[in-house]
């Protein structure tokens, strides 16, 4: 659906099954009052969040992304949240090269028993994003120039 | 192919803020989408059958169920799906209820929410393949770490049921807390004569394997076949020799050792037994306070021993248990209560805590069971019991109830009154928790039989008034005055908190814990015992602070759920695991090296390295997707194609 007109913007997210999808849940079972910009898919481990689904995102019109993992020593698959972490932190110290500003992109750690700060995350990150407003598209010179330079087409069709 | 997408009302969980009627209007446009509608109960039965009907009415071969989260009812409709003749995995989820209905008021905005969230499950299902389970081989065998009531209910249950135990105790002898109890409420009865007939049962059984003075050391493998690596403490006594005849523990010259058993009030000795009904009852050297180990001098036991047990050259040792299931019991531990510097903060000898009162109370502890406080042995006439000390406080990061502070005190006073006739009992309390069964008429029966006096209200300073006994001032607040109260002893009911280091056995064992370091449960209703991790379950206190009879019947529970898993003949594996792309993969190992389950090996194709996901190790977590510079190692059912569409699903429009 297009998004409500000057009340919603496009913000996904990406959430580990363990323990941020728990809080979120334990949030909702709480009735914690959430903007409802916010989006959710579901992976099972932060581990599987490639930094490339974040980029496709963007580039198909989200003004916001969220990813959200156990928090470090509480993976559920012992280590996953360690290679999200790396990866996630390159992926944001990257991505005002393709001219989104890095505020558009947060990643968190909430377990599952966490709903009120999950709470939190999504208000706070929804408002941040609303403070940027919608996301300018992408030039294409940039995203060529990008897979010159990187040898990956992120506009390749999934 | 050809979806079938089904609306969940939840009663007007759901319906109350979101249009389901008007979601599933704009769900028949969705691509392959063939049929669509809105359910009252989509979970009930006759939900249950609405969707087989449809699968059968409208040749159905994929199903999305907007409702509640797929933590909850995916494994319920998986189930409908296999009993209409689909593939249990031709299925997808929306959650429309966590993470619509419930959160927002606003229903435009939630109904235009969820007709995304179901285009998302519509567009991912649109990839899903149908999979199949593996089977696997179960190892019969359980692991219980914590010989506290829990674990001995748990291990005992197994064991009788025919199942090899492993039971993994952190101090020298099983018992856990209970043992250190003089009574228990709210029969009075005697703690050490109900635990102990079952601590040596536990000894004598010959199901089960006793490792005391031990911790696990690490765990690896998965549900059924789980690899444990058990470190045996170095006790610097050869326990196949040491008798537990004692006479070591009564010649050990080194007497500033801290009575850990007695909760540090008893005289303490660097070669211990803890207590005569310990199990095993096996001595155990103090390494930091032993003479002969620290200063190399002394020797006195190893002389005096008479079946020459002292060892004092012993290691750590690591010994490796394989088991299919484990049950976590590591019980808790107390608040640091010295951190409440209007109590005394640990200054004054006669405030002690009530596992401490405990042992002064017990015919086996340091007072031989005559009460006497701690500064000059003198009998105490007025006892103070202040409650809530690191419960219910936020100031000291413990805003829970520990549940069974109210109980125990309420004995401890009817107990003080048996010991002491002419003395008398004080409890400050903010409210009283009595809610199990005959546990209120024990409060009363304290308060009305036994004369204990209840002041509503907290305790603002506890002061020595210069001739050796304690001043107590607090408030009541039900006289809307000031009270002080003069007191010989002052008990503190110090809550509960997590065990020490249970963060970390939580990480070896891959379970969640709470902020306050309890062990989350995989449903707080209705999967008490379960944790998140198939295999893993929890027995008593380390879930939460619980009572003796709770932490029995989660024991009793816990081993119910391991009996159940082994009475199956081989587990399925979940088959949403890796798979590799024989053609795309490079052989580059970076799969091999990531997976954190040695799940990816590399074999030979050809004279070629390429990855093979061995499926029953697989855990599904999908890190070696994210790493395979190819895309060749995909994660069924959470394939980048289906990410991506997903992504796709809610941004494109």
């Amino acid at each position: 659906m297009p998004v409500l007109n000057g009340r919603e913007l496009r913000i996904v997210g990406f959430l580990c099954n363990w323990c941020s999808y728990g809080g979120a849940d334990t949030a909702g079972v709480a009735r914690f009052d959430q903007p409802t910009d916010l989006r959710v898919i579901r992976v099972p481990c932060s581990g599987r969040i490639d930094p490339l689904f974040i980029a496709k995102a963007f580039m198909n019109g989200a003004d916001g992304v969220l990813v959200s993992g156990c928090h470090p020593r509480d993976c559920h698959y012992a280590e996953g949240n360690y290679y999200a972490r790396r990866r996630l932190e390159v992926f944001k110290q990257f991505i005002s090269v393709l001219g989104i500003e890095p505020e558009r992109f947060e990643y968190t750690w909430v377990s599952a028993s966490e709903g009120q700060r999950w709470q939190e995350v999504v208000t706070k990150f929804t408002n941040q994003v609303h403070t940027l407003g919608p996301l300018a598209p992408i030039p294409e010179v940039a995203l060529s120039q990008l897979a010159q330079t990187t040898g990956t087409d992120i506009r390749e069709e999934a | 192919m050809r979806i079938g997408v089904f609306i969940c009302h939840c009663g007007s969980n759901i319906e109350g803020t979101v249009d389901t009627a008007e979601v599933s209007r704009i769900a028949r446009d969705y691509p392959e989408v063939a049929f669509a509608t809105d359910t009252m109960y989509a979970c009930s039965e006759p939900g249950q059958d609405g969707i087989i009907e449809a699968i059968g009415e409208h040749k159905l071969d994929g199903v999305v169920v907007a409702s509640c989260t797929p933590r909850m009812h995916e494994a319920t409709f998986r189930n409908t799906l296999e009993r209409a003749g689909l593939n249990p995995y031709m299925f997808e989820m929306a959650n429309i209820r966590e993470h619509v209905s419930w959160i927002g008021k606003d229903r435009e905005a939630n109904t235009n929410k969820a007709a995304d969230l179901v285009r998302m499950a519509v567009e991912k299902l649109r990839r899903n393949q149908p999979l199949i389970a593996k089977e696997f081989d179960i190892n019969r065998r359980v692991l219980v770490i914590g010989g506290g009531v829990a674990g001995i209910q748990a291990a005992l249950d197994c064991a009788d049921a025919g199942l090899e135990v492993v039971m993994v105790e952190r101090e020298s002898t099983i018992g856990g807390k209970m043992a250190k109890l003089d009574k228990t409420f709210p029969t009075v009865d005697c703690s050490s004569c109900i635990l102990g007939p079952r601590m040596v049962e536990i000894a004598q059984h010959p199901n089960i394997t006793l490792y005391a003075c031990s911790e696990v050391d690490g765990v690896s493998g998965y549900v059924g076949n789980f690899s444990v690596k058990i470190k045996k403490k170095a006790r610097y006594v050869d326990w196949d020799k040491c008798t537990g005849c004692g006479e070591c523990v009564e010649k050990c010259p080194s007497r500033k050792a801290p009575n850990t058993f007695d909760e540090k009030i008893g005289p303490g000795r660097a070669i211990n037994i803890p207590f005569p009904q310990a199990i095993p009852k096996k001595a155990t050297i103090n390494a930091e306070y032993c003479i002969k180990l620290t200063k190399g001098k002394c020797g006195t036991c190893e002389k005096i021993c008479p079946s020459n047990a002292i060892d004092f050259q012993q290691q750590d040792e690591i010994i490796t248990e394989e088991v299919g299931a484990v049950v976590a019991a590591t019980g808790y531990d107390l608040f640091d209560w010295t951190v409440y510097e209007e109590y005394g903060g640990g200054r004054y000898p006669d405030v002690i805590t009530s596992l401490q009162y405990e042992r002064l109370l017990s015919a086996s502890g340091p007072t031989g069971g005559h009460v006497k406080r701690p500064s000059d042995g003198k009998e105490p006439k007025n006892v103070v019991f202040i409650q809530c000390v690191g419960s219910r406080d936020k100031s000291v990061g413990r805003p829970y109830c520990s549940g069974f502070c109210c109980m125990y005190t309420a004995k401890q006073a009817i107990l003080t009154k048996d010991h002491i006739p002419d003395s008398t009992s004080y409890v400050f309390y903010m409210d009283i928790r009595a809610p199990g069964k005959l546990y209120d008429e024990f409060t009363r029966r304290a308060m009305e039989e036994y004369g204990a006096q209840y002041i509503r209200g907290r305790v603002a300073m506890v002061y020595p008034d210069g001739k050796g006994n304690m001043i107590v001032r607090g408030a009541d607040t039900l006289m809307g005055r000031q009270v002080e109260v003069q007191a010989d002893l002052v008990v503190l009911a110090v809550g509960v908190e997590s065990a020490k280091n249970s963060p970390q056995l939580a990480e070896k064992l891959r379970i969640s814990y709470d902020s306050y370091g309890f062990f989350m449960e995989g449903h707080p209703k209705l999967k008490p015992c379960e944790t998140n991790t198939a295999g893993v379950y929890l027995a008593g206190a380390c879930q939460g602070p619980k009572d003796i009879p709770a932490s029995v019947a989660q024991g009793s529970a816990a081993a119910s759920k391991v009996i159940g898993l082994f009475s199956k003949e081989k587990l399925k594996s979940d088959p949403q695991t890796a798979n590799v792309d024989i053609k795309r993969c490079i052989g580059c190992g970076k799969c091999v090296l990531t997976c954190p389950f040695g799940a990816i090996k590399e074999v030979d194709f050809r004279g070629q390295p390429k990855a093979e996901v061995i499926e029953t190790v697989c855990q599904g977590c999908g890190i070696c997707s994210s790493t395979c510079p190819q895309g060749a190692i995909q994660l069924r059912h959470f394939t980048d194609n289906q990410i991506l569409a997903e992504v796709e699903a809610i941004c494109r429009f």
